[in-house]
């Protein structure tokens, strides 16, 4: 009897071990005085913003200006937060995951809705949002919802670009082809018979990351999913971190 | 014997190791050889900026292929940059490892900075005037121009502390390119030279909507009649106009005046009726005005290409792309018999490096910058004028010019306008005095016109508290109160600190001490 109550408890404290176990996090659980993402969408043009998120992506660190460009998520949706001023140290800091706290005033440029001049401070949290296909979203209105998000680009083409010299080829540096190696890459995919331009920042993916290296790999025709944050400039202009050749 | 030579060789080994902690060997004045030996082999390298734009890189190009073929024992490299600010950074960052570029594009204002570290910019009158490689010189396998071929105002705004440390390269200044159908629907006529107050009264007077919130003047919803791209300059500009002070050639900071307030000022109510807005707070404005969305807006003649409806090139859908007469004209003053606006564009600088055969080959290769084809081609890529007067009274240059509008492309009339605009006042540009710590001041007078513009569209309050904190800032943020005049810098350095002082006493008096130890060791040793 005794050995099967002692089996009976064991079996209770495992249980509830399991039960004590992290609790997931709420993605949208805002601290006192923060906003929703529904009260950030819906807050004016220039005025002042108190977000939390999660950092998806970051841009490389400027020395000279003391700032950074972060794409970040919440579980409803996201935000670009242009140049924050941050310390080398807090940059350090900064993970794919982190939790941060924003301070800023809501702008727009081009299209691109972001939080500028930005105060910020790292709080308990980490999540790293799944990216959300827009494949069939590309030639909707209703893509502009998902603005500054991590997204990915399934099965699409790789479409020519014509060099200074009139050539079709895979890629330009610059948009012109008038750039070198270590400038921003642009290149064409259709996908759903319509055409997107889409570019590899390097100020977000260096020129000796993966993706550079894969772009610049790519051969007119070759079938692509794509990963990226969806950046807006006079339209979509998803800025591309990885892509994987079928 | 045996210990004093390893003490010997102790003591020449921390002697050397303690000379090469100051790093690499420095540079000595460079010295013009007597002649150019054409049979070694040079490698160069040129860092360049483009406009992004791929007609000024196949242009860098052909330069340097030609000139390849002139001099074949010269190879240059080109280093394509869309960011002037990037190649500061970039020369910055080489010159403590001297990996610096031979010729440079850049301005006068980062030249100062690079000329804190003695040596590293090759000062240029000598090489001038050189009979042989110098502007016009007997040896050149090139028609480059002579020195009073050059513009003189252009060749002025290369002097830094009485020296010239680089050619002028291509010039532009600022043009507000206007659209004219939209004034002249506003009932207003376009005056010869535009003011400050005509631009604000007819900005103002373009906010009229409809009761669908519609601009009546152009039927959209979006409409910033007035937007400046380059802040620092419109600030530096107005500052001229009015004849008050920004800075001097001493290095003095003079833009914290009433001045400057009273004409930030000006700009808080249109800021707050967004009737005035900025590139750095909206975006191009470009788009703006090819989309009907902007009637003023202020850029450099170097941007002219992407000026108006029929701009050869766009950034916007072109289905967003209105159509509407384009003027091009000086930018607004105060005194409209006194214009005056900014010189600004390219200059070329070269390094100095251990082989003076290497910067004379670099010396070559920039002079061949400012030989005709060069210069023509360059220009015409956008409303650059050539500085040079050889280029610019030539055949070619005038029947470019003179077949202004007979395409959109080449001839397109808003860029040959731009670039007249400048020809014809070029005696009324200036440029700002440059020291060690202009880039930043001229940095700051932008950031004050943004800080303006963004408060008053925030609704903060803009009262005589926010402009006290704001000069505060901005000195703050800009380290203007660490600027020093060129050729300043060892008096300001002052004393050494009290520390500093006792460190080197402490490093001396052990010398000191380990020499005298040798010597008694060594005067022992003979003694036995």
């Amino acid at each position: 009897m005794k050995k099967v109550f002692a089996l009976v408890l064991a079996a209770l404290m495992a249980l509830c071990c399991v039960a004590c176990g992290e609790p997931k996090e709420d993605i949208n659980a805002k601290s006192e005085g923060v906003m929703t993402y529904a009260e950030y969408e819906a807050a004016a043009l220039e005025s002042k913003v108190v977000i939390e998120a999660y950092v998806q992506g970051k841009q490389a660190y400027s020395a000279e200006y003391g700032n950074t460009s972060i794409y970040a998520q919440d579980g409803d949706g996201a935000y670009f937060i242009y140049r924050m001023p941050c310390s080398q140290a807090d940059y350090d800091k900064i993970t794919i995951g982190s939790k941060i706290k924003v301070t800023g005033y809501k702008a727009e440029w081009s299209g691109e809705v972001e939080i500028t001049d930005a105060t910020f401070e790292i709080v308990e949290g980490n999540y790293v949002a799944e990216k959300l296909d827009v494949t069939a979203l590309l030639a909707s209105a209703d893509l502009i919802k998902h603005q500054n998000k991590a997204i990915a680009i399934k099965g699409a083409t790789v479409a020519a670009s014509k060099d200074a010299a009139g050539n079709e080829v895979a890629f330009l540096y610059n948009w012109d082809g008038s750039g070198q190696d270590g400038n921003d890459l642009y290149f064409n995919v259709t996908v759903n018979g319509a055409t997107y331009n889409l570019c590899v920042e390097t100020d977000l993916c260096a020129a000796d990351s993966a993706v550079y290296a894969a772009v610049k790999a790519l051969k007119i025709g070759d079938t692509i999913d794509l990963e990226g944050f969806l950046y807006w400039y006079n339209g979509a202009n998803p800025h591309i971190t990885a892509v994987t050749t079928k | 014997m045996k210990k004093t030579f390893s003490m010997l060789l102790c003591l020449i080994t921390v002697l050397v190791a303690l000379t090469s902690c100051h790093g690499a060997r420095s540079l000595d004045p460079f010295v013009i050889p007597d002649s150019f030996d054409t049979e070694k082999q040079y490698e160069i390298t040129f860092w360049a900026k483009s406009d992004t734009n791929i007609r000024q890189v196949q242009i860098y190009e052909k330069a340097i292929s030609d000139f390849e073929t002139l001099y074949p024992n010269i190879k240059v490299n080109l280093q394509i940059y869309n960011d002037y600010g990037k190649i500061y950074q970039d020369v910055i960052t080489n010159i403590s490892v001297q990996k610096t570029p031979n010729v440079c594009i850049t301005y006068p204002d980062h030249i100062a900075t690079y000329m804190t570290s003695p040596d590293v910019v090759v000062s240029l009158d000598e090489l001038f005037a050189n009979e042989k490689y110098g502007l016009g010189g007997s040896e050149l396998r090139f028609d480059g121009p002579t020195y009073d071929e050059i513009v003189p105002k252009f060749l002025e705004e290369c002097v830094i502390d009485g020296k010239h440390y680089a050619i002028p390269y291509m010039r532009s200044t600022e043009a507000c390119y206007v659209n004219k159908t939209f004034v002249e629907k506003l009932g207003y006529k376009l005056p010869e030279v535009l003011t400050w107050d005509f631009v604000l009264e007819v900005s103002n007077a373009a906010l009229a909507k409809d009761e669908e919130g519609n601009f009546l003047v152009n039927g959209q919803k979006t409409l910033i009649p007035f937007i400046y791209k380059s802040t620092d300059n419109m600030m530096i500009q107005m500052l001229k106009q009015k004849g008050a002070g920004y800075s001097n050639d001493n290095g003095d900071i003079l833009i914290f005046n009433d001045t400057t307030k009273e004409l930030l000022r000006m700009f808080e109510e249109p800021a707050k009726t967004r009737a005035f807005s900025t590139f750095k707070i909206s975006s191009y404005p470009a788009n703006f005005l090819n989309a009907g969305q902007c009637i003023f807006a202020i850029d450099s003649t170097a941007g002219a290409t992407w000026m108006g409806s029929k701009a050869p090139l766009q950034d916007i859908d072109e289905s967003l792309i209105a159509d509407f007469e384009t003027e091009v004209m000086l930018i607004p003053q105060f005194d409209t018999s006194a214009p005056a606006m900014i010189s600004q564009g390219p200059s070329v600088c070269v390094f100095n490096k251990h082989d003076n055969g290497e910067v004379l080959a670099s010396w070559l290769f920039a002079q061949y910058l400012l030989v005709n084809d060069v210069q023509i081609a360059y220009s015409q890529t956008e409303g650059y004028v050539p500085v040079t007067s050889k280029a610019q009274n030539c055949d070619e240059y005038k029947e470019y010019l003179a077949n202004e509008g007979i395409d959109n492309d080449k001839h397109y009339d808003v860029k040959l306008k731009a670039a007249k605009l400048l020809l014809e006042n070029t005696d009324n540009t200036f440029v700002t005095p440059v020291f060690n710590g202009s880039t930043s001041l001229r940095n700051a007078a932008g950031q004050m016109v943004e800080n303006v513009t963004k408060s008053m569209r925030r609704g903060e309050p803009v009262d005589d508290e926010y402009y006290v904190n704001l000069y505060k800032d901005v000195t703050a943020l800009y380290r203007l109160d660490q600027t020093q005049a060129m050729g300043k810098g060892r008096e300001e350095l002052g004393a050494l600190p009290t520390m500093a002082v006792v460190l080197i006493c402490a490093i001396i008096t052990a010398w000191v001490l380990i020499g005298i130890s040798a010597s008694v060791a060594f005067a022992k040793k003979r003694k036995k």
